[in-house]
């Protein structure tokens, strides 16, 4: 089982690629939808890769996304 | 703005809320800021570090300039001041002096800081005024059109400097070292965690403080040097930077497209400006001398 989680509000992001590319374990990818502001927000490619560490999170320009560990 | 948190709900809806929420005013979200724009990685690292901090936010101010970075105090949840264009630094040394108790920030731009704030700059770090300066270095004015600043490297294509930047630039950690202030570090918007670090340290940290953060300027800096977008940048800093702590800070100038000098260089203990004032005073006029009582921070 996937060591955390990561969330994503669609509508905030902007489609740069930090979270993406920094993130550790490569969990996500570049969505080919679009948002309503017409940029393409990451999606989860690889969730069972997540450690929740929240790399993403900090990288995040646009406070879209944030990653979050399970309790134990 | 309709908000869906997407994919996958974490387990507890309590901790579904992005941790940085509560200290940026969410109600003025989005930000102006590009797709790429680095500003708000670095506010990013700045919430962390608030709340890694353990202060009593009702106790630390954000006083920002004029410019894109200048944008910063508007949008944290703190007591902010947005002031003219390079006087970030005279409004917050005021705002220290009349009530020391506040933790003073003060978050702008390389050209705001260091251009027509430039005097302000050296004679804040001379005196050691106990604030500290994040300054967020897009090595250009950003918000009027990407303009040659004091922080272009030299060979830089710019609005104003068609064929390529002559003039040098400041070295602004080696600038801030002269002058006199008490923390210097440097860092790149791809070094996210060493910067939260950073901050919180100098949150907790007298005297004049210093960080450099350089940052990408996808629209108005990168566009015209063919320098791709703020991934690219992002990717271009992992690539060339060092980490050299203690390095002498004359040797961290910063060029085009070089090797891009990071780390923490200067961390020593001086006096500040208030301490100095108030053990002259003390000295001289003994019981006559009574510190301000300060009744506005309340409430
Ligand atoms: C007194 C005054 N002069 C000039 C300006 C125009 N102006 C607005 S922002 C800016 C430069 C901002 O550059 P910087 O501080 O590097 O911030 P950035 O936009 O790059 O984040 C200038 C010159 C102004 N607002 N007020
Ligand atoms: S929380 Fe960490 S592992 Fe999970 S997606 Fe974000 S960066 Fe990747
Ligand atoms: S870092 Fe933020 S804005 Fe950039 S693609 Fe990821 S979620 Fe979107
Ligand atoms: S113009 Fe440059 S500094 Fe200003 S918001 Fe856009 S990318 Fe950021
Ligand atoms: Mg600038």
């Amino acid at each position: 089982m996937a060591k955390g989680q990561v969330a994503i509000t669609v509508e905030r992001c902007k489609g740069c690629g930090f979270c993406v590319e920094f993130c550790p374990t490569h969990v996500l990818a570049l969505s080919s939808a679009f948002n309503s502001k017409g940029y393409h927000p990451p999606h989860v490619v690889s969730g069972e890769k997540c450690s929740g560490c929240d790399l993403c999170g900090m990288y995040c320009p646009d406070f879209a996304i944030f990653g979050a560990r399970h309790a134990r | 703005m309709s908000e869906a948190i997407l994919d996958i709900p974490l387990d507890s809806t309590k901790t579904a809320i992005n941790p940085v929420e509560p200290y940026l005013r969410m109600d003025r979200m989005p930000h102006i800021w590009c797709p790429g724009c680095g500003i708000g990685t670095t506010v990013n690292c700045f919430a962390r570090a608030l709340e890694s901090s353990g202060l009593n936010l009702d106790k630390v101010a954000i006083v920002s300039g004029i410019g894109c970075t200048g944008r910063v105090a508007g949008y944290a949840n703190l007591d902010s001041f947005h002031t003219t264009h390079g006087r970030a630094i005279p409004f917050a040394t005021g705002l220290k002096l009349s009530n020391p108790e506040l933790q003073v920030v003060v978050y702008s731009g390389d050209g705001d800081l260091f251009a027509i704030g430039g005097n302000h700059f050296i004679h804040a770090a001379r005196r050691n005024m106990d604030i500290k300066v994040i300054c967020v270095n897009n090595l250009t004015y950003a918000m009027t059109g990407g303009q040659t600043g004091p922080a272009t490297p030299t060979e830089v294509i710019s609005a104003t400097s068609p064929y390529g930047v002559f003039e040098p630039s400041f070295n602004l950690v080696q600038l801030a070292e002269a002058a006199g202030a008490s923390y210097v570090a440097r860092w790149t918007t791809y070094h996210v965690k060493q910067l939260s670090r950073s901050m919180e340290e100098v949150l907790h940290k007298k005297g004049f403080c210093f960080i450099e953060v350089l940052s990408p300027c996808p629209t108005l800096y990168q566009r015209r040097n063919k320098m791709g977008d703020g991934l690219d940048a992002m990717k271009f800093y992992k690539e060339v930077s060092k980490v050299r702590h203690g390095a002498p800070t004359s040797e961290c100038a910063l060029t085009r497209a070089g090797e891009i000098v990071v780390g923490k260089f200067v961390d020593r203990d001086r006096p500040d400006y208030l301490e100095l004032l108030n053990r002259q005073m003390t000295a001289t006029l003994g019981d006559r001398y009574a510190t301000p009582e300060v009744t506005c921070s309340e409430g």
